[in-house]
């Protein structure tokens, strides 16, 4: 049982958070058009920073965390204001100009914080297992599961019962709408890539006690990411959690199960997908 | 001056001055392609031959990118298909150079033709993003498939191939500068032929206004495939240049940052120009390989750069260059909506086919 019970309760904690992460790149690709292909970058650069700053005390765990937020918006008001320079000229330049940022960006964060995998210096109280109905399991797992699952609650709430949240929707909806009711779409654009910078920091500073972050952290949560997004339909946030929780099962129970096809199964699960969907993605047609 | 006025003389020069600003980058390589292999360092030639690989890979990405107006990262796969094909049949002993280049363009036409299936029927970024996954599954699978691609230690001491029965292996650099040049340029130069005339007319359409064009009796996707398909042979071609030129390979060789590079190289070459598109895949190997002795390890940082600068200094590429130039000035309007359809599809998608007079 347990072979079976811990991957599928790592998967679903691995799951929530590749769901904050890929929120942030599903709404900001729904609303502004910017496929962000530095989103990979802006995770790994939270992890860095967050294993950079945590002391093994409380108050460094905080600080790691809200040092790797405030990373992650930085950096997606650094994409924010490259991207607003080239509205009006199309989807691909937006993307290949954040595939240059990801590429620089992620050269800095080698030559800042070295080649090898870091991980945060934990509270001794994190770092031991504990007993849930009969089975072991690392507390710090337990955590991030609980604070993954704050945290999505909280996107929830604030996406659908405050007025941001519904101007985002709206934006992603029908932008010409948003800007007849005296709303500037390009200041949700904004908006929507800090606090999607500031997701993707969060998820990084989350995941490193779990897997660490090293040079491949980026473009292994990108590709991630990129195939959460699509599954659940560009531009939907219901469909990127779910989406996420499926790839994070399928990415643990997978790797446990069927060792040798794991590699390909969620790209697989992708093409699948994509092809039972033969009309398209629906935010593709917009100019 | 009214716009008929002019109508009869402008189409001929348009087209024809297009024509040869779309080879200048080519003649301009063919040219410094003759002085390096007429100079006497080894080095040189040995390091100009290698770039070529990556040329025909980036002329491939120009066909898929520019002409299908489909933006990919997947040509690395059958690039990856052609240099595998090639190694293999060099390691079973089959060393005839003609031999190799045609069942690598067969098995990259081939998985082209296979991923064509997927990814013509999509458009945009969507396409790119399915690349991307495309592109990251070659190389897992070129880790993973220990049989034929030696792991992540890659296969090495791969036999030199030979042009004819007979004749010795192509061992000295200058000889492998030679032939990969002339292999380089007949791909290329068969690619643009074969989309010339109708068929560039034809993409045009489809690029410009797919709706009407598959209401007009085109059956889009079987062209964007076709082309695809066809890219994929030349990828693969690319791919047996690859063995030929360096003799090993690793999954890195056809990993991400190769697909990057390409991508790169036809952002700065101009998307539907594949002579300018495989120049700047020799000018981004050039820039990347003279800063990488200044900066070793940085080369992310150096590419990553100049890919920033792309997007915002030279939007529709090098090739672009002189019609933003020439925009400046007044000209005859026929002549300039010629020029827009050297633009890729992003950028003219939109524009009205008919404007006023300047």
């Amino acid at each position: 049982m347990d072979a079976y019970l811990i991957p599928a309760v790592d998967g679903v904690a691995y799951g929530l958070l590749l769901a904050i992460a890929a929120a942030g790149l599903t709404v900001a690709f729904g609303a502004g058009g910017v496929l962000n292909l530095a989103h990979g970058t802006l995770i790994a650069a939270g992890g860095y920073v967050a294993a950079a700053t945590s002391s093994g005390t409380w108050t460094g765990l905080v600080l790691a965390v809200l040092a790797a937020t405030v990373a992650g918006a930085a950096g997606g008001g650094v994409l924010a204001a490259a991207t607003a320079a080239l509205r009006g000229r199309g989807h691909l330049d937006q993307a290949l100009l954040t595939f240059g940022l990801a590429l620089a960006g992620g050269d800095l964060l080698t030559t800042v914080y070295g080649p090898d995998t870091l991980r945060p210096r934990l509270p001794a109280v994190l770092q031991a297992t504990v007993t849930v109905g009969g089975h072991r399991y690392p507390v710090d797992r337990l955590a991030v599961l609980g604070i993954a699952v704050v945290v999505c609650a909280a996107g929830y709430v604030l996406l659908h019962r405050t007025r941001a949240g519904r101007l985002v929707r709206a934006t992603v909806d029908d932008r010409a709408m948003v800007a007849g009711i005296g709303v500037n779409p390009r200041l949700v654009d904004a908006s929507v890539l800090v606090t999607a910078g500031a997701l993707a920091g969060l998820a990084g500073a989350l995941s490193t006690p779990i897997l660490g972050v090293g040079p491949g952290t980026a473009d292994t949560v990108l590709l991630l990411s990129l195939i959460v997004v699509v599954c659940g339909r560009l531009g939907s946030v219901p469909g990127a959690v779910a989406a996420a929780l499926a790839v994070g099962v399928v990415q643990t129970l997978g790797v446990t199960t069927f060792p040798t096809v794991a590699p390909y199964l969620l790209t697989g699960a992708m093409a699948a997908v994509l092809l039972a969907r033969r009309t398209g993605l629906p935010a593709q047609a917009r100019p | 001056m009214s716009t008929a006025a002019r109508g009869s003389a402008a189409p001929w020069f348009g087209s024809q001055a297009a024509r040869w600003r779309s080879w200048a980058p080519a003649s301009l390589a063919v040219a410094v392609l003759c002085a390096v292999a007429a100079s006497a360092d080894p080095y040189l030639h040995a390091t100009a031959a290698r770039m070529l690989p990556l040329a025909v890979l980036a002329a491939s990405v120009a066909v898929v990118t520019g002409h299908a107006g489909l933006p990919t990262l997947a040509q690395v796969a059958p690039y990856a298909a052609g240099a595998y094909t090639t190694a293999r049949l060099a390691l079973a002993g089959v060393d005839l150079a003609l031999l190799h280049l045609l069942a690598a363009a067969a098995a990259g036409a081939a998985l082209a033709g296979l991923l064509g299936v997927v990814l013509v029927r999509h458009r945009g970024t969507v396409v790119l993003m399915l690349s991307l996954a495309a592109a990251e599954l070659t190389a897992t699978t070129a880790a993973q498939w220990r049989s034929v691609s030696g792991g992540t230690d890659g296969l090495a001491g791969i036999p030199a191939p030979r042009l004819l029965p007979g004749l010795p292996p192509l061992l000295a650099d200058r000889a492998v500068l030679l032939y990969a040049a002339a292999v380089a340029i007949a791909a290329t130069a068969a690619a643009v032929i074969l989309l010339g005339g109708n068929r560039q007319m034809l993409l045009a359409a489809v690029r410009g206004n797919e709706a009407r064009a598959a209401a007009s009796g085109h059956r889009v996707y079987a062209y964007l495939w076709a082309v695809h398909t066809g890219a994929g042979a030349l990828a693969g071609t690319g791919g047996a240049l690859l063995i030929h030129t360096h003799r090993w390979i690793t999954p890195a060789d056809v990993g991400f940052t190769t697909a990057a590079l390409a991508l790169l190289a036809v952002v700065i070459g101009g998307a539907t120009s594949l002579p300018g598109a495989a120049a700047g895949a020799v000018a981004v190997l050039t820039v990347r390989d003279v800063a990488a002795a200044d900066l070793p390890g940085h080369a992310p940082l150096l590419l990553g750069a100049l890919f920033v600068a792309a997007v915002y200094l030279l939007p529709g590429g090098l090739t672009a260059l002189p019609h933003r130039l020439h925009r400046q000035r007044i000209l005859p309007t026929r002549l300039r909506r010629q020029r827009h359809q050297d633009l890729p599809a992003g950028s003219g998608a939109a524009r009205p086919a008919v404007r006023s007079t300047p």
